[in-house]
């Protein structure tokens, strides 16, 4: 329990112990340290930047989808229109031809009627003629009756 | 029981105790407590330095990561209680801390064993725990005294730390009452340092001792408990002389 010059030993070996951690050891750690910490703060800093750019990216994102969908309702909006528009034409057109058609149709179908008629009245003339002839034959005066029967032609 | 089966109790204790040494009067050398203190010392500062070479600022590893969780928990204290700049007193903390505790630690061994390989080796005497030697805790706290007056004498000058002396707590007309209150109250912090843990770690050591002296099939019961309060003793009391140098410093720093 005395004290003796270990004392002294000890004093020499502590002060050695405590310059060794002072001069070798602290200052390295220390500085890894905080070397770490300021990598760590810029890590967070940029991660933060980070999610601040994805978050403004979204909301660019958002608006141009919004303007993209808004165009895209105009053109087919337009579009309908368009289309209408041109089924309407067409509708007319076809409305226009037919007709066109149906009167030319129905120009032709009078004037071969006219013809048919001519045709019919002037078969008719000539059978009455022939029935006439049988009928009346030599007495009668083929020159003098062509006359009567021309205006009965005409009266049809 | 060890080797040489001593005689009786007291003198197993007694050998327990005994510090194995050389020299005589004053000039004796307790070759145990060196030993062993240095011997812990330097492992722990080697593996120490080692974790410092190769520190990265990128994912440490094991042994780095430990360490600097030394270094973290060490820096804190001395952040909370020191608001100066020192280049002294972490590291000074860091090398107490370490140093006591594994010193400290030393009491967790079996009380028997590193004396009884120390006796297959023809050593005599071994006392194992180095924090159990007054020669080291003196050691160690006056040290610290002296860096204590060192850096009052830096800090606040020779003037300054005389007028500290003389001049309070009451003023010039009291300064015979001052000087030796103030010397009352510089002398006992080393040596309240240097008691404390010795008086722990002796009376832990001690009856580490008195339960080895139980019957084996008894040691266990007394012997476990004591052993796991002790984990919080000798952390506790690595840390408080390491707090206690971390404030005393810190005062030595404060200008009045």
């Amino acid at each position: 329990m005395n004290i003796n010059a270990t004392l002294l030993g000890q004093m020499i070996t502590f002060g050695l112990f405590i310059w060794f951690t002072m001069k070798f050891v602290w200052p390295l750690l220390i500085d890894a340290m905080a070397e770490r910490e300021s990598k760590i703060a810029d890590g967070l800093a940029a991660a933060e930047r980070g999610h601040h750019e994805k978050e403004l990216a979204e909301e660019r994102a958002k608006q141009l989808l919004h303007e993209t969908k808004d165009k895209a309702r105009d053109i087919i909006a337009q579009s309908q229109k368009r289309a209408d528009e041109i089924v309407d034409a067409a509708k007319d057109e076809a409305r226009h031809e037919g007709d066109r058609l149906k009167t030319a149709a129905r120009a032709e179908i009078d004037q071969e009627i006219t013809q048919a008629k001519e045709e019919l009245r002037k078969e008719v003339v000539s059978i009455a003629l022939v029935g006439a002839e049988q009928v009346l034959l030599r007495e009668v005066d083929a020159a003098a009756h062509e006359e009567v029967l021309s205006k009965l032609v005409e009266q049809f | 029981m060890s080797a040489e089966g001593p005689a009786n109790a007291s003198e197993y204790i007694v050998h327990h105790l005994t510090n194995l040494t050389v020299g005589e009067g004053f000039w004796t050398f307790n070759l145990d407590t060196l030993f062993i203190s240095i011997t812990l010392g330097s492992i722990a500062l080697a593996l120490f330095r080692i974790a410092a070479k190769n520190a990265t600022a990128g994912v440490p590893g094991k042994l780095q990561n430990f360490v600097e969780l030394m270094v973290v928990f060490v820096d804190t204290q001395v952040k909370d209680s020191f608001h100066g700049r020192s280049a002294l007193i972490a590291p000074l903390g860091l090398t107490i801390f370490i140093w006591v505790f594994l010193m400290n630690f030393m009491d967790l061994l079996p009380v028997d064993l590193l004396p009884v390989v120390a006796g297959w080796m023809g050593v005599p005497y071994l006392r194992v725990v180095p924090t159990t030697d007054l020669n080291l805790t003196f050691a160690m706290s006056i040290t610290v005294f002296l860096l204590m007056i060192f850096y009052s004498i830096k800090i606040k000058g020779a003037v300054g730390f005389a007028k500290e002396l003389l001049f309070h707590p009451f003023g010039k007309w009291l300064l015979p009452v001052n000087l030796i209150l103030k010397l009352v109250e510089e002398l006992a912090k080393p040596i309240s340092l240097a008691l404390r843990l010795f008086g722990n770690l002796y009376a832990g050591e001690l009856i580490f001792i008195l339960i080895a002296l139980l019957p084996w099939w008894l040691q266990f019961s007394l012997g476990l408990p004591w052993a796991i309060f002790h984990i919080l003793i000798i952390t506790l009391q690595a840390f408080i002389f390491m707090m206690l140098t971390i404030v005393y410093l810190s005062m030595a720093h404060e200008d009045h």
